[in-house]
């Protein structure tokens, strides 16, 4: 036994356990410590009204930080999110100004996105490319550009009545897009967690050798997640275009920045195989009420994205916190046994 | 009595190497056989020609008395044969069971894809539970991540991976290369479990101490030939010693 070991065999496990179970329930205390904090500062804050801004305010970044979580979690990031926003919600209005059908325009805001999801993945795994931060990048630029040579740069006004009042409208004080989070919330945990499919993305995520040798067809579930996340930014076009009545080459910018923050922010690791849906949503939360918070009490805005860099950094600098307290238990197990 | 795994005349080249030369190899149930040799002696070719990495250019490798092609590791895998290579493929992130069952998740229903089938946890958890105990592997939580796991742990739950899903044979790539004196004697007594269940084991170890131990009969390989085979016993460790240098001391 070294003597590291024989102090950690000293401790015994829970000091331990304790560290790594706060890191991983940080994110959350942090919201509620947040949620907390604001109610004490702004007494506007934990009203109804103001409840349902956050949450429809947070709507957007959450879908796509879903979508961008499954991305993450196979080690691979989306940076064309933002983009396709732009291009789906321009689709949709075009669909509707030619064919004013709800459903219609939902399928093809939903197809558009899922379509440059399949661009992505299929780019990055059929090409053999080393990363796929290379061909999101590119599509983060074709699609804009697609968004604004369709609609000549100008928004395009009109929208079915159903993406309005997913975007827009709310019951019992609570916003229609609050439900939709839920709902895909909900489907994606099932995913992660009971389905065979969902297993073998954090399998790939874990060890993407190792998932290859245990006969997992990596390849298809690597596009699958791209075409996910690609869905996803098609449901938060939804969200966007309903809120504002119509389609713009300019919607969704930066949000696939957003998105990546929200979910290092929630506590899911950048380096893959870690994390799940309450991270994302809890990411997604955080920058809402961070913004929501600062706009409630008149801190200048220029403030928000520094604030918001502040606590990017504190979530990665725990995440690598992290590793070190768990090879420390690995340790501590080894004097153990 | 047949041999389990039978490779005759194996041989294999890589360019103008030739890894292999004719080597031929007999595994019987119930037996642990060493493979022994220095570092590029053709240990990890003719593992990787067993386990459906590499093809032979010639030679043939029969099973129970049938001849039979390792196309690839899915092959080698149905016909019973499973791997644990040092780099383990373990999943840091995924609990025991989960590894256990990576790619062959039990789940339904069956009409599903396989894909969107649901997982059976709790089957996939009570059986992994239950190999764990059989083999004396103790692991405190079994719902932890195999990444809070000491190395000793991770070779444990890698080999009785391998052992769960072998029907015939289990190769075992430097199975205590990386671990401490304790966690090296619970893998060794886990190889020795597996052979008392019927398994034929190959070792690829470098610990004369080990291989002297567990195995029942030692292959020593150079320079892509197998020179010599025997018992290896204490007596016998310098004459096994020189076979795999090729000295003459």
């Amino acid at each position: 036994m070294t003597a590291e070991a024989r102090a950690l065999h000293r401790l015994g496990r829970d000091p331990l356990r304790l560290a790594l179970l706060a890191i991983r329930l940080g994110p959350a205390l942090i919201l509620l410590l947040l949620v907390v904090i604001m109610s004490m500062l702004s007494p506007a804050f934990l009203t109804m009204l103001n409840l349902g801004n956050v949450l429809a305010q947070s709507a957007v970044i959450a879908v796509l930080a879903i979508g961008q979580l499954l991305v993450i979690l196979t080690r691979g990031i989306d940076l064309s999110v933002g983009s396709t926003l732009a291009l789906a919600s321009v689709t949709g209005a075009l669909v509707h100004s030619a064919a004013p059908s709800g459903p219609v325009v939902v399928l093809a805001m939903l197809a558009t996105g899922m379509a440059v999801g399949a661009i992505n993945g299929m780019g990055y795994v059929l090409g053999r490319l080393p990363h796929p931060f290379i061909i999101t990048l590119a599509t983060l630029s074709a699609a804009r550009g697609l968004a604004l040579w369709l609609s000549g740069g100008q928004p395009q006004q009109g929208m079915p009545e159903i993406v309005q009042t997913m975007g827009g409208r709310s019951v019992g004080g609570l916003p229609y897009s609050a439900f939709l989070v839920a709902a895909v919330a909900l489907a994606v945990v099932l995913l992660t967690t009971r389905m065979v499919w969902g297993r073998w993305i954090y399998a790939v995520g874990g060890n993407p050798e190792g998932a290859r040798r245990a006969a997992i067809p990596v390849d298809r579930v690597v596009i699958s997640v791209y075409v996910m996340s690609g869905l996803a930014a098609g449901i938060a076009a939804i969200v966007t275009s309903g809120r504002l009545n119509a389609g713009s080459p300019t919607f969704g910018d930066l949000a696939e920045l957003d998105s990546i923050a929200a979910v290092v922010i929630g506590g899911a690791s950048f380096l893959g195989g870690r994390g799940g849906v309450g991270n994302a949503l809890v990411g997604a939360l955080m920058i809402g009420i961070i913004r929501n918070g600062m706009n409630l009490l008149d801190v200048d805005a220029f403030l928000q994205p520094i604030v918001i860099g502040v606590v990017i950094v504190i979530a990665v600098e725990s995440d690598v916190v992290r590793g070190r307290l768990e090879s420390r238990f690995r340790i501590a197990q080894a004097a153990r046994s | 009595m047949t041999p389990v795994l039978a490779v005759r005349g194996a041989t294999k080249r890589f360019g103008a190497v030739l890894a292999l030369d004719g080597v031929d190899l007999e595994v019987f149930p119930g037996e642990v056989l060493a493979l022994l040799g220095d570092n590029g002696a053709g240990k990890s070719t003719l593992i990787k020609c067993i386990s459906g990495v590499h093809r032979l250019d010639a030679g043939s490798i029969e099973m129970g008395g049938v001849a039979v092609t390792m196309g690839s590791p899915a092959a080698a895998r149905a016909l019973g044969i499973e791997t644990v290579y040092q780099d383990l493929a373990l999943f840091d992130n995924l609990d025991p069971a989960a590894n256990f069952y990576a790619g062959r998740e039990s789940s339904g229903p069956r009409w599903l894809p396989r894909g969107l089938r649901l997982l059976r946890r709790r089957d996939m958890s009570r059986a992994t539970a239950e190999l764990l105990t059989r083999l004396h592997i103790g692991i405190a939580d079994p719902h932890a991540t195999v990444g809070l796991m000491s190395g000793g742990q991770r070779q444990a739950i890698a080999v009785a991976r391998a052992a769960a899903f072998a029907s015939e044979v289990v190769i075992l790539d430097e199975p205590t290369a990386a671990l401490g004196l304790r966690e090296s004697r619970r893998v060794l007594d886990l190889i020795l479990r597996l052979r008392e269940e019927g398994h034929a084991v190959i070792v690829i170890s470098h610990a004369m101490d080990h291989v002297i131990e567990i195995a029942d009969r030692a292959a020593v390989l150079r320079r892509g030939r197998k020179v010599g085979e025997m018992r290896p016993t204490p007596d016998n460790q310098q004459a096994l010693v020189s076979l795999i240098v090729g000295g003459d001391s």
